[in-house]
């Protein structure tokens, strides 16, 4: 015992995303959220006796676009399985899922680390299944079902343990939830559970030059982002103290289950030892295997689009934009793609992006509806940036100019002329007002001439002025030109 | 009257020589008379059966089109779902259970305008040889009051046969409709597994289930074909009519098969009782008098046939009958007290002793460890089963064999003895594991006048080729016209 010791968590995470059809994986309900309890419920999904399941065409081919935008090789031949279990939110007691033959499997997915850089975790598979019930515990000792949710489809993604840390598990994350986003395959909802995290937790511990595992922890069912990195931030330090105080090292059998502990911020033991599960899998019998043809799966690929994290990686790159900035513009696809529409159109990117991150996804939250909702058009704010780019109006102003564009629905030009916001950049008629109120201002004059500590104020005080004279729609970059020139520096 | 076929019945009441209420109230009659002392039905729906012939007469009256089985009286196993009675499947779990919805075969038959007087008993869940598993009646022969109708769609053939109906249907997963059938003297044709939708069957062994007529006679085998047949949205496993199209059963009767080659087994027909292989021998003599030839085929695997049978078809039993589990329906213990326990003790009070021999069959067979030695191993020899069919195919036209080794059995004699049971199968179990479909037709008596079955099997698909070959030597015997007197109570 004793000696430095090093340590670093190893985190492998299944993650169940919830597709976004309009019915449910192998029968015709609707799928919804919040209705009322066992009213979106038919006899294949409540598991009546000799129904039989039919496969949702679309939740199939959202999951195959998510598996391609997740790098993974899609199978042109994948089958069904049954894995059994018993549970009252279970009606057949078996899952419809994939085993051995799943739609998809080795990918990776890109997350953000910082800096600019990114790290690539691996992707083990992704399959689709159905979704239970939930079980509502009541208090009269006794607890009710809710199948609505049942049957409803589901990607489950399994990752390879590339994850070091409980801000990388959060990143992770964040990213698949912004790729389904984008597809458009998932509302990724995490106060709905569209997104659900079980990450599988364990530490190699380093002392004394020698390597020791813990035991391997998995956390069940977290459903939001935060609890995600404090329970996997919360494991790390459990197990290295658990492993200073008693050496246990991981063999197999002594995986243990976790829960999350949103109040108290900690996990708790569900399960001791890692029961011996058996799911019995085999065929099932009652679907047929789906073979994906090559034109299908390209009618499906094209539907792909750039992903959030090369989008944002690209904006900072290409024009120069912060990470923060970047990653505002690319957390939603509408957004990502106004950007880019505006910038091709001819906006300079950092005028547009502040056009739009200051003030148009302001409004647009304000209204919860898109950049693309609100009546201006890429091509219009790409001129409202070239307006600003040649001084024509001021930063400030174009901001007003945009909200008045959400108004009024006009060009940024007319608005800017209604409004007097245009900016006067004629030096001869500026140079006249710069006369007179040198004329009118001696003492600042003389200040100015002086140089030293008073010179800058005064230059300031002098500017002000031929604004106020001009009512604010003088140029301030060609009256300090002139003011400059006059004075001999400044 | 009860002496017309089927076809015949539904052309006098479509002409208006007979009136479907008469037939309806005879056939109801003669239920009330035979049926307490020979157990076919487990239900039976007088008004609900009466209602519909008065409609069907009505619209005969008025000069309405009406169906291929207008006004025509049939039976339904009682492992179909209907919405009027209950669908028990013979079990006490399900005893009061009341479907929501119908099996499309149930639709088909009424959108034909047949007249469903009743459900027929059956071994529970389908999982028998005899019937002697109702959980619910006790089904006799009704050549021999002592003897069993065979099964598991004994109340269906006893029905057909003791003219309590004119047709019927059952469900066949290893021999469920040819043997009783050929034990009670009757028609019996599995379809080739896709042919005839599932949905709404209460699944046995989903792989090998099939539905199927139980009739008087080749012709009526057919008629009932014609309205069954076809692919079914519901059911994922139906085939595609563009792939296999569906045909005019009835009109494809009359044409004999030309240069009929007829494959022959003679080591495996070998252990079939001498009055089975004596009949089998005459009637294939009378196909060779109508010109066919017969050619002696390998079929290997065919030993191995009832050991994959077992392993299969209870692997799928242990996940479809799971469901039964007392929480959204069907039985449930008044003694439990958590939801293990709902589970635990609903099965074990409602289940029958047979039903839960092959749930604990089948989960040992899937469970990890021993899945690849049988499940896997099981998959397999079907596969070689499927090859040897191809490859008997390419030889001959259809292939003939006993239907069962013994005409029917004592009421007794085999309950105790679940192996000798399991070997009753080992004629029929091989057309389930290939697919292909295969009919039993009367052709003779042993010594107690018992009737004796003749099994063909073509390939698949051909039902069309398969009922005309059956015509040829119908139309050459008497066997079928021969009748049971079964007497009632006065
Ligand atoms: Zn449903």
């Amino acid at each position: 015992m004793g000696g430095p010791v090093e340590h670093k968590v190893i985190v492998g995470l299944e993650i169940h995303v919830q597709l976004c059809t309009r019915s449910k994986m192998f029968c015709g309900c609707a799928v919804e959220f919040g209705a009322e309890p066992n009213s979106r419920v038919c006899p294949v999904c409540l598991g009546m006796p000799g129904v039989l399941p039919v496969m949702n065409r679309q939740a199939f081919e959202y999951a195959v676009l998510a598996a391609l935008a997740l790098n993974c090789e899609i199978a042109r031949f994948t089958k069904w399985d049954r894995k059994g279990y018993y549970y009252p939110d279970l009606p057949k007691n078996y899952q419809i899922s994939q085993y051995d033959m799943p739609l998809s499997a080795n990918g990776f997915i890109e997350i953000p680390v910082g800096g600019g850089g990114t790290k690539r975790i691996r992707i083990i598979r992704a399959h689709l299944e159905e979704d239970a019930g939930k079980n509502v515990h009541s208090t009269g000792g006794f607890s009710q079902v809710d199948l609505n949710r049942t049957g409803t489809p589901l990607l489950e993604i399994v990752t390879e343990p590339d994850i070091n840390s409980g801000a990388e598990a959060k990143a992770l994350a964040v990213e698949l939830q912004r790729i389904v986003r984008y597809l458009g395959v998932s509302e990724g909802d995490m106060q709905k559970g569209h997104m659900r995290f079980e990450p599988n937790i364990n530490l190699i511990v380093t002392r004394d030059g020698t390597e020791y595992r813990t035991p391997i922890v998995e956390i069940k069912n977290l459903n939001s982002f935060r609890a995600l990195e404090r329970g996997i931030d919360y494991e790390e330090q459990r197990q290295l103290d658990e492993f200073l105080e008693t050496g246990q090292v991981m063999e197999s059998g002594n995986k243990t289950t976790r829960g999350w502990d949103d109040e108290r911020q900690m996990t708790v033991l569900q399960r001791e030892k890692e029961e011996a599960h058996d799911y019995r899998y085999f065929p099932e019998p009652d679907l047929v295997p789906v073979e994906l043809a090559e034109g299908r799966l390209n009618e499906i690929a094209s539907r792909l689009c750039e992903l959030p994290i090369s989008r944002q990686v690209r904006y900072v790159k290409e024009f120069g934009l912060s990470e923060y900035d970047a990653g505002v513009l690319t957390g939603e696809r509408a957004t990502a793609e106004f950007f880019d529409r505006a910038v091709e159109s001819g906006g300079e990117a950092k005028r547009v992006c502040n056009l739009l991150t200051q003030t148009g996804l302001k409004i647009a939250n304000e209204r919860g509806c898109g950049i693309g909702d609100l009546g201006f058009s890429p091509k219009g704010v790409a001129e409202l940036a070239a307006m600003v780019e040649a001084g024509d109006v001021s930063a400030t102003a174009s901001a007003q100019i945009l909200e008045a564009m959400v108004e009024t629905g006009k060009e940024p030009r007319v608005l800017a002329e209604e409004l007097s916001l245009l900016q006067k950049s004629d030096a001869g008629e500026l140079e006249a007002v710069v006369e007179q109120v040198l004329a009118e201002n001696r003492q600042a004059v003389e200040d100015v001439t002086a140089g030293g500590k008073k010179s800058k104020k005064a230059m300031g005080f002098l500017l002000g002025q031929v604004m106020q004279k001009t009512r604010g729609q003088a140029n301030p970059k060609v009256v300090s030109q002139i003011l400059a020139a006059k004075l001999g520096g400044g | 009257m009860e002496q017309l076929s089927a076809k015949a019945l539904r052309d006098r009441i479509a002409a208006g020589e007979t009136s479907s209420v008469e037939a309806t109230e005879a056939i109801l009659s003669r239920i009330e008379d035979v049926d307490p002392a020979l157990g076919a039905y487990i239900s039976t729906h007088r008004e609900m059966a009466m209602e519909r012939a008065a409609d069907v007469d009505r619209r005969v009256k008025a000069g309405e089109p009406v169906g291929e089985l207008a006004g025509v009286p049939v039976a339904v196993k009682d492992n179909m779902c209907t919405t009027f009675g209950a669908t028990t499947c013979a079990s006490a779990i399900l005893k009061d259970f009341h479907s929501p919805y119908n099996a499309t075969v149930v639709e088909k038959l009424l959108a034909a305008d047949a007249v469903i007087v009743g459900k027929t008993n059956m071994d529970e869940f389908a999982m028998g040889s005899s019937t002697e598993n109702s959980a619910l009646r006790r089904t006799v022969n009704p050549w021999d009051g002592a003897r069993v109708p065979g099964g598991s769609s004994g109340g269906s053939a006893a029905a057909v046969a003791s003219r309590l109906c004119y047709a019927a249907l059952g469900s066949d997963t290893g021999g469920s409709i040819r043997q009783p059938a050929s034990f009670c003297g009757v028609v019996g044709l599995k379809p080739t597994y896709g042919r005839v939708s599932r949905f709404g069957l209460v699944a046995y062994g989903s792989s090998l289930d099939q539905i199927g007529p139980i009739t008087r006679s080749v012709a009526d085998a057919a008629l009932m074909m014609n309205v069954i047949a076809g692919r079914d949205a519901a059911d994922s496993t139906s085939v595609d009519e563009t792939i296999a199209p569906v045909c005019d059963y009835l009109e494809k009767l009359a044409i004999p098969v030309e240069g009929l080659k007829i494959g022959v087994v003679s080591e495996f027909n070998a252990g079939a009782d001498e009055p089975v292989r004596e009949a089998l021998g005459e009637a294939i003599g009378v196909y060779e008098g109508l010109g066919a030839e017969v050619v002696e085929i390998g079929m290997p695997r065919l030993d191995y046939a009832i050991a994959a049978y077992y392993v299969i078809a209870t692997a799928e039993a242990s996940s479809n009958l799971a469901r039964y589990d007392g929480v959204h329906y069907g039985h449930r213990s008044e003694r439990a007290r958590d939801y293990v326990k709902v589970y635990t003790k609903s099965r074990a009070e409602a289940l029958g002793k047979e039903v839960k021999r092959r749930i604990m069959l089948g989960t040992y067979a899937l469970s990890s460890g021993y899945y690849d030695a049988y499940y896997l191993k099981a998959l397999k020899v079907r596969n070689l089963i499927r090859g040897d069919f191809t490859e008997a195919f390419r030889k001959c036209d259809c292939i003939m064999m006993p239907v069962a080794p013994t005409t029917a059995f004592g009421i007794g004699e085999k309950v105790d003895d679940p192996l000798t049971m399991y070997l009753s199968d080992i004629y029929t179990i091989a057309a389930n594991l290939a697919g292909v479909p295969a009919i039993s037709i009367p052709c003779g008596f042993d010594g107690n006048r018992l009737p004796i079955g003749l099994q063909i099997i073509s390939p698949a698909f051909t039902e069309d080729r398969l009922l005309a070959i059956a015509r040829m030597f119908e139309r050459q015997t008497d066997w079928h016209k021969a009748e049971p007197t079964v007497s009632g109570g006065h």
